[in-house]
């Protein structure tokens, strides 16, 4: 991957930190004189411990709450807005160039058609000159501590942290979402800092995060720095992780594959209908994604956000668990999740407990070995059980895991073999 | 640069028939002598307006500017036009396009034109903003970024930024800049006349995209109804008070960038306080020229604007695209 020339930025400095009155930014010139920032992170002592501090405050709050942390509430409307930074802009890699210097963008299934000086649907892909770039290589808006287990990834390396990050933008625009104010934004409506691959993962293996999650927003869309960022960790022994709507185009995906060691994807509904209308996406690709990873061996977890009178309905519910049993397998974790008011859908009620319940007897019925209950602190279906003997082979309350009944991948009691990525 | 603002009926009228001679356009008397009242769009044009350059001639573009302000309005001069439009101690914002660049964007001579304009009706400089997305796009169209508050303001939305709550309408949740909902008591919008190769094309209704800060989501279906829905956002609605479109170079391929194989010296401003009507009379422009051209029609290529209609729908009324309700005053 080769990073932008710096003629494109004109060499303007980057500060995004500190919000102002707005008569201040008004009254000053020029606009570029804001208040210090965090762009030297991880270069001393003390600006290290001052990220921390911030990465880590959130996360406390994290545990017990659905929010992403302070960061991504002090997104919009931060005041003054950078001025570019070379560092973050890398040419995009999957892409091809078209006449009239326009581009297609090849990462994701809506191809967008993208002319000069124009961005894609995403809102962090911009066409400069008839070359694509992606605007938030090492452009980092979020970074939390959370348990693996708020993901959810509930059969890989339980009861362990992961260094979660997340750039701005998103590539598509669920009605739901409970992170708009940075999927939804541009990495220039945000407050970011920089933090390159390598930084990363030191940051991670000193947190004592086996794991580096790119999360939050949508990680398709941060593709570069994620492929980076997972070979840093790797180099360190650090896993990676990746929390995704799986809208995602085959080659990309398959090279992802290679460089990460998990992905959890959020699959929302089993029809189009709502993905076209709640989503703005296509359920097609996304199915299309989760067979891929399951031939290239790639660990999978799915989630499904259930919508009351959107996508709850007991034939959609068992549509989805005879497609996962008939093409991912039984063993593959479904999560339904509950959903709360957020975004634009603020006129529909939390999604009942009875609902989600059923929505989990369908799926224990369709022969699913490991379905749970998500957004519900303390409901049994928090747990992992023994597919053959029924006992509780992973407590859980919330993200906490209270009781561990695994040796080697088995069942302690049984022996059954429990399917996952255990230490 | 500055002229007489205070001619007679007399003056005025022969101004307009001059201008529609030179125009080489059939003159039809403004809407406001007719006895039926339809929403007007006024197309100012002047085939000399440069000269023999490619610069323009400042003095017939305020010609232009002033003809087309009297015939809107229906007054003997452009100042009670001015006045019309903002009152002394009012913020006035003007939304210009400056997208793609110096080939293809709101005219620097036209907002300066409008500036002197607007300070003639007792609007003072402090109360003047030029604004649009970024600092870099204003930079690029030849503006230059200026936040002295005794003066005139130009700058983007990068340096206020954005509402942190949604405003909300139909398919859109947005947050408004802050320059729209915290500065700016009214706003003239001022789009250029362009091919778009999402959207079908770009004037007034998909200017104010501009004001929000995710216009990239809202790109989807050839922008219907997302083009629509965002013009009824309340701030934008209640604010934008008069849209004049730069239609002096026009493009009718290969928007919204700058391709000048495209473009031509349309040599005009289409001015309304509708948009609806506005945008429809420009796309017909358009199309008339692809046809000139040989060229498909927006529709045969599927990216036929057809938010304008949704605009116009009995949910939106945001004015009308119906021909027969138009009256298009060429002076």
């Amino acid at each position: 991957m080769s990073k932008a020339p710096n003629a494109l930025t004109g060499g303007a400095s980057f500060s995004s930190h500190g919000i102002r009155r707005e008569q201040d930014i008004i009254d000053a010139l020029p606009c570029d004189s804001v208040l210090p920032s965090l762009t030297s992170l991880g270069t001393t002592e003390h600006d290290r411990r001052t990220f921390l501090k911030l990465a880590s405050v959130p996360c406390l709050t994290a545990c017990v709450g659905s929010s992403v942390g302070a960061w991504p509430s002090l997104a919009l409307g931060a005041a003054p807005v950078p001025a570019e930074d070379s560092r973050f802009i890398a040419e995009a890699q999957f892409y091809e160039k078209l006449p009239n210097k326009k581009t297609r963008c090849k990462l994701c299934p809506r191809e967008c058609v993208i002319d000069d000086r124009e961005r894609g649907y995403c809102g962090v892909r911009e066409n400069r000159g008839g070359s694509y770039y992606t605007l938030v290589h090492s452009r980092v808006c979020a970074a939390h501590i959370d348990p693996i287990e708020k993901k959810p990834f509930f059969h890989f390396y339980p009861g362990t942290l992961a260094f979660s990050v997340a750039t701005a933008g998103c590539n598509v625009n669920c009605k739901f979402c409970q992170n708009w104010d940075i999927s939804q934004s541009r990495p220039e409506q945000v407050r970011n800092t920089y933090l390159p691959p390598k930084d990363l993962a030191s940051l991670a293996q000193q947190n004592r995060c086996p794991s580096i999650a790119y999360t939050y927003s949508e990680p398709v869309v941060f593709y570069e720095y994620m492929r980076e960022a997972a070979d840093a960790g790797h180099a360190l022994g650090i896993k990676s992780v990746v929390v995704t709507g799986g809208y995602i185009q085959q080659d990309p995906l398959k090279k992802l594959c290679q460089g990460v060691d998990a992905i959890k994807v959020d699959l929302k509904a089993f029809s189009e209908k709502y993905f076209k209308e709640v989503v703005n996406g296509e359920l097609k690709p996304v199915l299309e994604a989760l067979v891929t990873m399951r031939k290239l061996g790639m660990w999978s977890e799915i989630v499904y956000l259930v919508v009351p009178t959107l996508n709850d309905s007991d034939a959609e519910f068992r549509a989805l668990a005879q497609w996962v049993k008939s093409n991912l397998g039984v063993e593959v974790p479904l999560h339904f999740s509950r959903f709360y008011p957020q975004y634009l859908l603020k006129n529909l009620p939390p999604t009942p407990l009875e609902t989600l319940e059923r929505a989990k007897a369908i799926a224990d019925a369709e022969g699913i070995h490991y379905v749970y209950l998500g957004n519900i602190p303390g409901h049994p279906a928090e747990s992992t059980y023994c597919p053959k003997c029924r006992r509780v082979v992973i407590g859980r309350i919330g993200f906490t895991v209270t009781e561990m009944h695994l040796r080697k991948g088995k069942c302690e009691y049984c022996q059954q073999t429990i399917a996952g990525v255990w230490q | 640069m500055r002229q007489g603002l205070e001619p007679n009926r007399r003056e005025f009228l022969k101004t307009c028939a001059a201008g529609a001679m030179l125009a080489g356009g059939t003159y039809r008397l403004p809407a406001f002598f007719s006895t039926r009242e339809k929403t007007k769009v006024v197309n100012s044009r002047d085939p000399l307006l440069r000269g023999v350059g490619s610069s323009f001639d400042s003095g017939r573009l305020l010609k232009m500017l002033d003809r087309a302000m009297q015939v809107l309005y229906a007054t003997d001069s452009p100042l009670a036009a001015w006045k019309k439009v903002a009152r002394p101690g009012e913020v006035v914002g003007l939304k210009v396009n400056g997208l793609a660049g110096r080939g293809i964007s709101t005219s620097v001579l036209l907002v300066q034109l409008l500036c002197a304009r607007l300070q003639d009706a007792g609007i003072p400089q402090r109360d003047i903003i030029i604004w649009d997305r970024l600092n870099a796009d204003l930079e690029s169209a030849g503006f230059r970024i200026a936040t002295r508050p005794d003066r005139i303001r130009c700058f983007g939305n990068d340096m206020l930024g954005y509402e942190e709550e949604l405003a909300t309408y139909g398919s859109v949740g947005s947050c408004l800049a802050k320059t729209l909902t915290r500065v700016c008591d009214a706003v003239i919008n001022l789009p250029v006349l362009k091919d778009h190769g999402i959207a079908g094309v770009t004037m007034a209704l998909k200017n104010l995209f501009g004001a929000i800060h995710n216009p990239n989501k809202y790109h989807l279906n050839v922008g219907d109804p997302y083009v629509a829905d965002v013009n009824m956002l309340p701030p934008i609605r209640q604010k934008v008070r008069l849209h004049i479109c730069d239609a002096t170079t026009a493009q009718y391929e290969g928007g919204p960038s700058y391709m000048p194989q495209w473009t031509w010296p349309y040599n005009a401003l289409l001015m309304s306080r509708d948009p609806v009507a506005l945008d429809y009379v420009g796309w017909q422009i358009l199309e008339q020229k692809r046809a000139e051209k040989g060229m498909k029609s927006l529709r045969a290529l599927g990216r036929s604007p057809d938010y304008i209609a949704t605009a116009a729908d009995p949910k939106h009324r945001l004015g009308t695209n119906d021909p027969n309700q138009i009256e298009v005053a060429e002076v």
